[in-house]
């Protein structure tokens, strides 16, 4: 047990916070301490920002050198993400893209598959959506019914999907579609990489609780995409999408601890201005948090060494996922108490706009969290079931 | 960065635990909670001369071996899962530190190799009848004589104080307030002018006493006047013991809620496929661990002694106190009726966690403490 950077990682980390130092400069420093991966504000700036960050191969930095990564471990990458948080720089707008969908494609895609895409994602040339939910598949998503037939050297795609995060923006789609019509539930169904932008599609926004549309519905109607555009094969695509959850809810949560603490110093600071600091259910409130956030870091370090051991997190990821998502929510609410009366006004001019300051997103946004990358009653299914042993329900 | 056991600490809590399976299974955990005394001698021999485990982390200097923190942390968190009945918390995490903490080289030498051996029975008298764990609770008043000092005063709540043969006692000199003429004094524990009486505990698992000083002779430990750095620093360090102390309870009621939960039968299935119950048992399993990881963290930092030791001890006692009563009461509740009764353990778990959530300031106190220690 010891806490400190081993000598390589003490240099590596200072030729991240050299690249950085160097880098997240001038107009990019707008970007500093900006909500999550899907907010919208400067959305071109933070795109031209991700563009430098992938010209020096820090997006795809896990990936094996081979493919342009620089075949960072997971120590590395935590360090990387540290280093990223302490800098205040923004969370990544293709998080899809470099998050979920390059390491499934490592894990399962073939040859050609990871020399198409993955230079597009490290460029940040092409952007993605996860094509998952449907309006009868949401925690059930082996109900999945959007089907796609082959014909001839394409698959021709129907159906409908719902809450599919930025799809306005993306150029490509990773989808769970049926391809096996006589099927049912998790059987029959392929992981399939449809282009965004053709006239079978139609992506129309769906206005969030923030006032913003960062989620969409996306309908497919004779849509098309290339035979070889199945990663894994063909009626296998259940276990693939499994593994792109596996990372939304492991991995790529652990580092997310950093941002968060960024939040809780960014509110300890406000209740210390505003006066709230010196209530006493305050204090408990912000220690709470504070202590929430700390013990998310241990957990993430635990989690971590257990990976570097074991190479797969598996189903306790669900673990991680339910604390942060919960703690989160928690942090949020606690933020308009320290915010006080001043938590019933918004950014936005009165009748326009209904802009969000950062504690009123994170206010609204975290009851998303409780409910995306699998809800929190399906994490703590998961938990009892896969890491507990408990008998399932009944089906 | 590593945050996982060696294969040596592993061996060493696979060692504990096969002891403590032997020696403080659940019926003699019930027989000596009966006693007044708490804890069998023999047993407590054997925990010195087979295994070690009071000179664990004691400096070789002294007698002890010089292990470190983390692995004292491994010894604590075995003896919460088994509900050890033994005066091991007063002796070696309150006695020992207070003493390493305060003492001169003389004194540790003089005192420390009797509780490396186990003859020495030890605890530290700190907290009053008005039950402040802070400098402000300390009333009880020494007046300079010889060596040391006279003191007079009540002392309560001292864990195993009634059969410790070496009382490390917190007083305070006349006229002073707060953190200011503290000092340490070490008191045999038949001296002339002490009344020691045990007390009836709500968690009959482990013993306290109340002390009643009526002008005892004292030793002076360390310097006069500035023990308070050193309390406060053993306090710290106590909060850290418990914490994992606290981690092997949570454990053990988590195992046996799960256990139960795939056993019993109601409406023709396993309880624990009824979500109500299975996802009480998957917060019992995110808290328990997030327990382990915080409380595992501050065993380091205390190993460590670095600057991170206040701020870790609290956050980990707030939320390892928390963790710790939400696991045992729920585990009453998944077991139903006979949760309830006195014949099934849940409740000697339930009563060790809340006075364990209490000892050294409870959740609530060490996030106040926590708030004031990160500036807030
Ligand atoms: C902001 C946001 C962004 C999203 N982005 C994407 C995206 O990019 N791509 C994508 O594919 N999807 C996305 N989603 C969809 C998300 O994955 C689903 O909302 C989620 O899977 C839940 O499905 P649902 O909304 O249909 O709710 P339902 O599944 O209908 O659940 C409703 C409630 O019932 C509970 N419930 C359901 N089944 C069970 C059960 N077996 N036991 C106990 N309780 C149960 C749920 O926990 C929940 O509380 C997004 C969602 C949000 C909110």
């Amino acid at each position: 047990m010891d806490f400190r950077d081993t000598p390589d990682e003490a240099a590596f980390r200072d030729e991240v916070r050299t690249w950085l130092t160097e880098h997240f400069v001038g107009e990019f420093r707008e970007l500093a301490g900006r909500g999550d991966p899907s907010d919208e504000d400067n959305y071109d700036l933070r795109i031209a920002w991700e563009r430098v960050l992938g010209a020096d191969r820090w997006v795809g930095m896990s990936w094996p050198v081979e493919y342009g990564g620089r075949a960072l471990d997971f120590s590395q990458q935590v360090i990387f993400n540290e280093e990223y948080a302490r800098a205040d720089a923004p969370p990544r707008a293709s998080f899809f893209g470099e998050g979920l969908f390059s390491p499934t494609l490592l894990a399962y895609g073939r040859e050609d598959q990871k020399r198409r895409f993955l230079p597009k994602i490290q460029s940040v040339e092409e952007m993605w959506c996860q094509g998952y939910s449907e309006p009868n598949a949401g925690s059930d998503l082996s109900n999945v019914s959007t089907r796609a037939e082959l014909d001839g050297d394409e698959w021709v795609v129907n159906g409908q999907k719902v809450w599919t995060t930025m799809a306005h923006r993306a150029q490509w789609c990773f989808a769970v579609v049926r391809t096996d019509p006589e099927s049912v539930g998790h059987k029959g169904l392929s992981y399939l990489l449809i282009p965004m932008d053709q006239p079978g599609i139609e992506v129309r926004p769906l206005k969030q609780m923030t006032g913003t549309a960062e989620f969409n519905e996306v309908f497919f109607d004779d849509a098309r995409t290339a035979k070889e555009n199945v990663v894994g094969d063909v009626g296998e695509g259940w276990k693939v999408a499994m593994a792109t959850l596996g990372f939304e809810r492991g991995t790529a949560f652990l580092s997310q601890q950093l941002a968060f603490q960024n939040e809780v110093a960014a509110l300890i600071d406000v209740a210390r201005e505003n006066g709230a600091s010196t209530n006493a259910t305050i204090r408990q409130e912000l220690a709470d948090s504070y202590i929430g956030v700390q013990v998310m870091k241990f957990n993430g370090m635990r989690m971590l060494t257990d990976l570097v051991k074991k190479g797969v997190i598996g189903p306790s990821s669900s673990i991680g996922k339910l604390y942060w998502s919960n703690w989160h929510r928690t942090l949020g609410e606690r933020a308009m108490h320290v915010l006080g009366a001043d938590a019933t006004l918004i950014a936005g001019d009165p009748g326009k706009d209904y802009a969000l300051d950062e504690f009123h997103r994170i206010f609204m946004v975290s009851r998303s969290e409780t409910i995306y990358a699998g809800a929190s009653e399906i994490q703590r299914n998961i938990i009892g079931e896969r890491v507990l042993g408990l008998p399932r329900e009944p089906r | 960065m590593n945050f996982a056991f060696s294969e040596e600490q592993d061996q060493l809590r696979d060692a504990v635990r096969k002891f403590l399976e032997a020696k403080s299974p659940e019926t003699e955990v019930r027989r000596l909670m009966e006693t007044t005394e708490g804890y069998d001698p023999a047993v407590w021999s054997q925990m010195a001369n087979e295994l070690g485990l009071q000179s664990l982390h004691i400096p070789e200097a002294y007698g002890g071996q010089g292990f470190s923190w983390v692995e004292l942390g491994i010894v604590l968190e075995e003896q919460g899962r088994a509900l050890l009945c033994a005066p091991y918390f007063s002796t070696v995490v309150l006695a020992a530190n207070a003493i390493l903490n305060a003492g001169t080289e003389d004194q540790k030498a003089a005192l420390l190799p009797g509780i490396a051996s186990g003859e020495t029975i030890a605890t530290l008298a700190f907290t009053e009848p008005n039950g402040k764990w802070d400098a402000s609770g300390i009333t009880l008043e020494a007046t300079p004589s010889g060596d040391g000092a006279t003191l007079s005063g009540t002392k309560m709540f001292v864990l195993d104080g009634h059969i410790a043969n070496l009382v490390v006692v917190a007083a305070r000199a006349a006229g002073t307030s707060g953190t200011d003429g503290i000092s340490f004094y070490t008191v045999d524990g038949d001296a002339a002018g002490l009344t020691r009486t045990a007390l009836a505990t709500m968690d009959q698992t482990r013993k306290q006493a109340k002390l009643e000083f009526n002008g005892v002779q004292g030793q002076l430990l360390g310097t006069a006047g500035a023990g308070w750095d050193a309390l406060s620093k053993t306090l710290d360090q106590a909060s850290v013991g418990l914490c994992n102390e606290m981690v092997g309870g949570s454990q053990y009621v988590l195992d046996e809620s799960v256990q139960y939960a795939k056993d019993r039968v109601q409406f023709g299935r396993p309880i624990g496929s009824f979500q109500a119950i299975k996802h009480k048992c998957a917060d019992m399993l995110l808290e328990t661990e997030s327990a382990k990881s915080a409380a595992y963290y501050a065993a380091w930092a205390a190993a460590e002694d670095n600057d991170e030791l206040p701020v870790v001890a609290s956050l980990a006692k707030a939320y390892c106190s928390d963790a710790y009563f939400h696991s045992a009461a729920e585990n009453i509740q998944i077991h139903g009726g006979i949760g309830f009764t006195w014949e099934h353990d849940a409740h000697l778990y339930f009563k060790r966690a809340k006075s364990s959530e209490i000892l050294f300031g409870d959740a609530t106190y060490h996030r106040e403490l926590l708030a004031q220690r990160i500036g807030i």
